[in-house]
């Protein structure tokens, strides 16, 4: 804290002396959290609390003032406002920082922050792939950064150019019939999915009716949230000790009340599901809809079509398979490409292009050739997503693309392989799409968990790998490297996890219990956190009354 | 492919080790039919040049809002950005991190999700608020959804002064999950009788202030009556700057307040990606939808920050969770958190007022032109105004002449009989020289 400020540290032991005698009460609030730290590093404690490039930062709330702002406006001259008298009359308690503060923050807080350009990802069904800083730039492009959604058509002509090529591309590589790109996510866009698959089934006048959606109990968790917010009751098909998804299980489920499955394909075990084909044909036989969970497209582009496998709609994140940011936490982009029997209930607004044309824009129902359910979002979609998946794929092409998914593939599998001797495969030792999983069946009897496993990856400098999901395996592992990974990251990599495997297994209990050591911080009291939910900054409490 | 580092002999010697021949031996799950033999039909692989010069080819066809006088809002608003938020929000560790679900390397980011709940708390007048939605109309259907759960009642009243697209938007959600949706005719002048709708059946009543024409409306004789009958006030903005200027929803006693959060930190982009500001009283915390983050302490006692109450989430809830939402808007959030920290309170309230007294003179001056009338008695830094022929024709007019004026309401409500209605925006942007060739282009079109 001090040094902050110009002057010299202290490196004394704490306890020793007291350097934090005289600062203000805020100060020394933040220096005692800072000596904790500085105490568990060890033989070198420091008086800031602060190991060299690793800087502890406090909330804006406690180095911001009211007063101070970090951006040059001039005050307007004197008016007569038209605010009916609603005007604020309270302090809203917002602090500033100056420009020089505010980058230091940020800066210090980035760098407590594991992305991908750190280090291996291995987030299974998360795809953390490489981001291509020339779709940041192309995004950023005035033309398309800089455009309102609602000014003129005639001004948007080349938004609404992009919007028409990435629709056709999706398309392509799905070869499904249409593709409902306004969705904001994964999640947003499964629930354009299945609304979709609601007009459909009202429309047949089976809407009392047909009220059920299957749904495999290794689904991701939005998947059956998903069906129950609009109003579908979910029945859950069982998990098979083959991870795969039988033909069988599905029809003994099937009925006149069914009005769905939610497949994930590949699935949340990494497996392609092999009965894909003639669950699609059960399920149209039964007059239901085939919705795929697309988040593990990016295993398959190119390799294979979900139109050619029977799908009636599928999401596609744009985020992970066409890499666009994940940002931490968002935003995503979550187009649904949709079959011929459902592409009539597509949402609006979407894009149409009659031959030859340009593309037209449709914004209301009543505009519409067809007949769209409603709409999911107040605007187009993310179009700053559009641009980047789309610059990911002129970048890639056809021939990029398809070699990306066999690379992503055969990374994966080349880990699988790596790890088999060590590490259990919950459904035996067979190949796997884009990303591989393990349970804990090979950590018994060492008192290590899967997550004091997945802790101790970070101390090695990794992020560690999709933990307890799918919910169907035991202390799941799921890794998935992506085709960014060189061979010798790969290696590294999987000589990093036999040494931790091997030292689970010879009982080297303190390195995976009490890890991670090294990171910013150790292991976060959760239970704390949501016992007594604390969700934002509040003054302290003035000395005297905190001491009553 | 230069996004690719495996090499052909890094291929073989993979596949050596795996124990097969080909790749496509690893794909072997896919029916034999249904495996492609050839590449798609798609252009090849590009070089950096070629993407580029395609990209800009298209981003050429679009007037951008800096190149105009620019008067277009209606649920977007062009607002200057300073050049520190962008080049933060592009660092690497905030980029290309995911969801902070290992909270040990991803305090950065939990570390400003706590700061941005804190200052949305504070801008709306709540006592907590969540990470954020997808944007504003989304985070209306979750909060609409979220007053069913709390009052366990199904129905909700819409004020005629919300965004069109946000009705929408809510009655799409409402009508499938086979929800009442009472939606009052457009108000252009702020006049609903609101209050009549309000009942015991009632879930939640929705009011946008300002609203889609501009009004500025006092939500306290709404909360009042809501209170009464144990419904809940959901007040919508789309305009997060009118917060520094106008009294929060939460000191008028709003129960959800929901709004749009782009104005601060984001580009227009097209509608997307935007960031919705989601808030609450603390009592109706276990029925949020999203994302929240915690404070807590780490095992040497040091404060750090969690995802927390997650088993209201889809990730443990499944078909019981408070909603279906997963990922939602992480770097535009850090967006408007840099972008509020730099303004602080200071420079949120100057720059609030700036709108106001630029889009007080905009009306002043489109006042005095002949065929123009300025409907709106209160408005923050958008307004309605009456044309003498029908507004999409003058826009599409105006726009020949290099001025973007506004949104035309019959783009947002067609057939309603409000086809010369114009809305017109103003931010700190705009100058006196746009007013100016507003002004002129206006008289020369009408």
């Amino acid at each position: 804290m001090l040094n902050r400020q110009g002057r010299p540290s202290a490196p004394q032991a704490h306890g020793v002396s007291d350097p934090a005698a005289g600062m203000g009460d805020e100060a020394a609030r933040l220096q005692g959290d800072a000596s904790k730290a500085g105490g568990a590093a060890g033989s070198h404690p420091t008086f800031t609390g602060n190991k060299a490039l690793a800087q502890i930062e406090p909330l804006i709330f406690e180095i911001g003032h009211t007063e101070t702002t970090g951006v040059d406006l001039d005050e307007p001259d004197a008016f007569k406002p038209r605010l009916g008298g609603l005007e604020r009359k309270d302090a809203i308690g917002l602090p500033g920082l100056s420009e020089p503060e505010a980058m230091r923050h940020y800066v210090r807080l980035s760098q407590m922050n594991y992305g991908i350009d750190t280090g291996l990802f291995p987030l299974g069904s998360c795809t953390m792939k490489h981001n291509a800083r020339l779709n940041e730039r192309m995004a950023r492009l005035p033309g398309f950064s800089d455009v309102h959604p609602l000014q003129p058509v005639s001004t948007v002509k080349g938004a609404l150019e992009l919007m028409s090529e990435l629709a056709r591309y999706l398309v392509t590589l799905t070869n499904m019939t249409t593709v409902a790109l306004s969705p904001k996510a994964g999640a947003h866009g499964e629930l354009c999915g299945m609304m979709a698959i609601k007009a459909a089934i009202e429309a047949r006048g089976e809407g009392k009716t047909r009220t059920v959606v299957l749904v495999p109990d290794s689904a991701h968790g939005t998947n059956p949230a998903t069906a129950a917010l609009i109003g579908f009751t979910v029945k859950p098909v069982p998990a098979r000790e083959d991870g795969w998804v039988h033909v069988e299980d599905v029809k003994k489920l099937l009925g006149p009340d069914v009005a769905a499955i939610m497949l994930t394909n590949p699935n949340t075990c990494g497996l392609f599901e092999n009965q894909v084909a003639e669950i699609a044909k059960a399920i149209h036989d039964a007059g239901a809809y085939f919705y795929c969970d697309g988040a593990n497209f990016n295993a398959i582009v190119g390799k294979a079509k979900p139109g050619d496998l029977g799908v009636d709609a599928m999401h596609i994140n744009l985020h992970k398979t066409f890499s666009t940011p994940h940002g931490g936490g968002g935003p995503g982009s979550g187009p649904v490409v949709l079959s011929a029997r459902l592409a009539p209930y597509a949402p609006v607004p979407f894009v149409t292009v009659t031959d030859g044309g340009e593309p037209t824009l449709v914004e209301h129902e009543e505009d519409a050739a067809e007949k769209p359910f409603g709409r999911m979002t107040a605007f187009h979609g993310q179009m700053g997503m559009y641009v980047r998946a789309l610059s990911y794929m002129l970048s890639h092409g056809s021939d990029g693309m398809k070699q990306a998914s066999e690379d992503a593939v055969l990374n994966a599998n080349y880990i699988r392989a790596s790890l088999a001797d060590l590490f259990s495969q919950p459904f035996g030792d067979k190949p796997c799409m884009h990303e591989v999983l393990f349970d804990d069946t090979w950590l018994k009897d060492t008192g290590v968990t899967t997550l004091d496993f997945a802790k101790a990856m970070i101390d090695e400098g990794y992020h560690p790998m999709t933990m307890y999901f799918p919910l169907v395996v035991h202390g799941a592992m799921l890794i998935e490297p992506t085709e960014s990974e060189s061979k010798a990251s790969l290696d590294l990599f999987i000589a990093t996890l036999r040494d931790l495997a091997m030292a689970a297994k010879k009982g080297d209990k303190d390195r995976f219990v009490g890890a991670p050591y090294h990171a910013p911080r150790r292991r976060l009291d959760e239970t704390r956190a949501a016992r007594t939910p604390v969700l934002k900054w509040t003054p302290p409490a003035p000395v005297a009354e905190a001491a009553e | 492919m230069r996004y690719l580092p495996l090499s052909d002999t890094d291929r073989g010697e993979m596949l050596a080790r795996i124990g097969v021949k080909s790749v496509d031996d690893l794909f072997a799950d896919i029916p034999k039919d249904k495996l492609l033999k050839n590449l798609i039909d798609l252009p090849r692989r590009k070089g950096e040049m070629e993407v580029e010069r395609i990209l800009s080819r298209m981003a050429s066809r679009n007037v951008s809002a800096s190149s105009v006088p620019f008067f277009v809002g209606a649920g977007a608003y062009k607002h200057h950005v300073p050049a520190t938020v962008d080049h933060l929000i592009q660092r690497s560790e905030f980029l290309t991190s995911y969801t902070p679900y290992q909270p040990e390397i991803a305090q950065g980011t939990l570390q400003y999700l706590f700061e941005f709940q804190t200052q949305v708390a504070a801008l709306t007048g709540m006592e907590v608020a969540n990470a954020s939605m997808y944007d504003g109309s989304t985070g209306t259907g979750e909060a609409v959804l979220m007053a069913h759960r709390v009052t366990k009642r199904r129905k909700a009243v819409l004020s005629g002064g919300l965004h069109p697209h946000y009705v929408d938007v809510v009655k799409t959600l409402s009508d499938m999950a086979s929800d009442d949706v009472v939606t009052l005719a457009p108000d252009v002048s702020a006049t609903e009788d609101l209050l009549a709708q309000i009942d015991d059946s009632v879930s939640c009543v929705v009011v946008q202030t300002p609203d889609v024409f501009g009004n500025v409306r006092d939500l306290k004789p709404i909360a009042e009556k809501t209170r009464q009958h144990g419904a809940l006030l959901i007040a919508v903005f789309t305009e997060a700057v009118s917060l520094g200027l106008v009294q929060s929803p939460g000191s008028q006693g709003a129960d959800i307040v929901v709004g749009e959060g782009q104005s601060i930190g984001n580009a227009l982009n097209f509608g997307g990606p935007y960031v919705g500001l989601f808030a609450a009283k603390s009592k109706y915390i276990r029925q949020m939808p999203g994302r929240l983050c915690g404070e807590t302490v780490d095992a040497d006692g040091n404060r750090g920050f969690v995802l927390t109450l997650s088993t209201r989430e889809q990730h443990i809830r499944r078909d019981k969770a408070t909603s279906n939402i997963c990922t939602n808007s992480g770097l535009c959030t850090l967006a408007f958190t840099i972008h509020m920290t730099l303004l602080g309170e200071a420079g949120l309230t100057r720059l609030a007022r700036i709108n106001h007294a630029n889009a007080v003179k905009l009306a002043d001056r489109l006042a005095g032109v002949k065929d123009v009338e300025v409907l709106n008695k209160t408005f923050f830094n958008e307004f309605t105004v009456k044309l003498a022929k029908p507004a999409a024709d003058v826009v599409e007019q105006l726009a020949e002449k290099g001025v973007l004026g506004g949104v035309p309401v019959s783009r947002l409500l067609p057939g309603a009989g409000l086809d010369n209605l114009l809305l017109v925006a103003s931010t700190e942007v705009n100058t006196d020289d746009d007013r100016a060739a507003f002004v002129a282009a206006l008289k020369e079109v009408l």
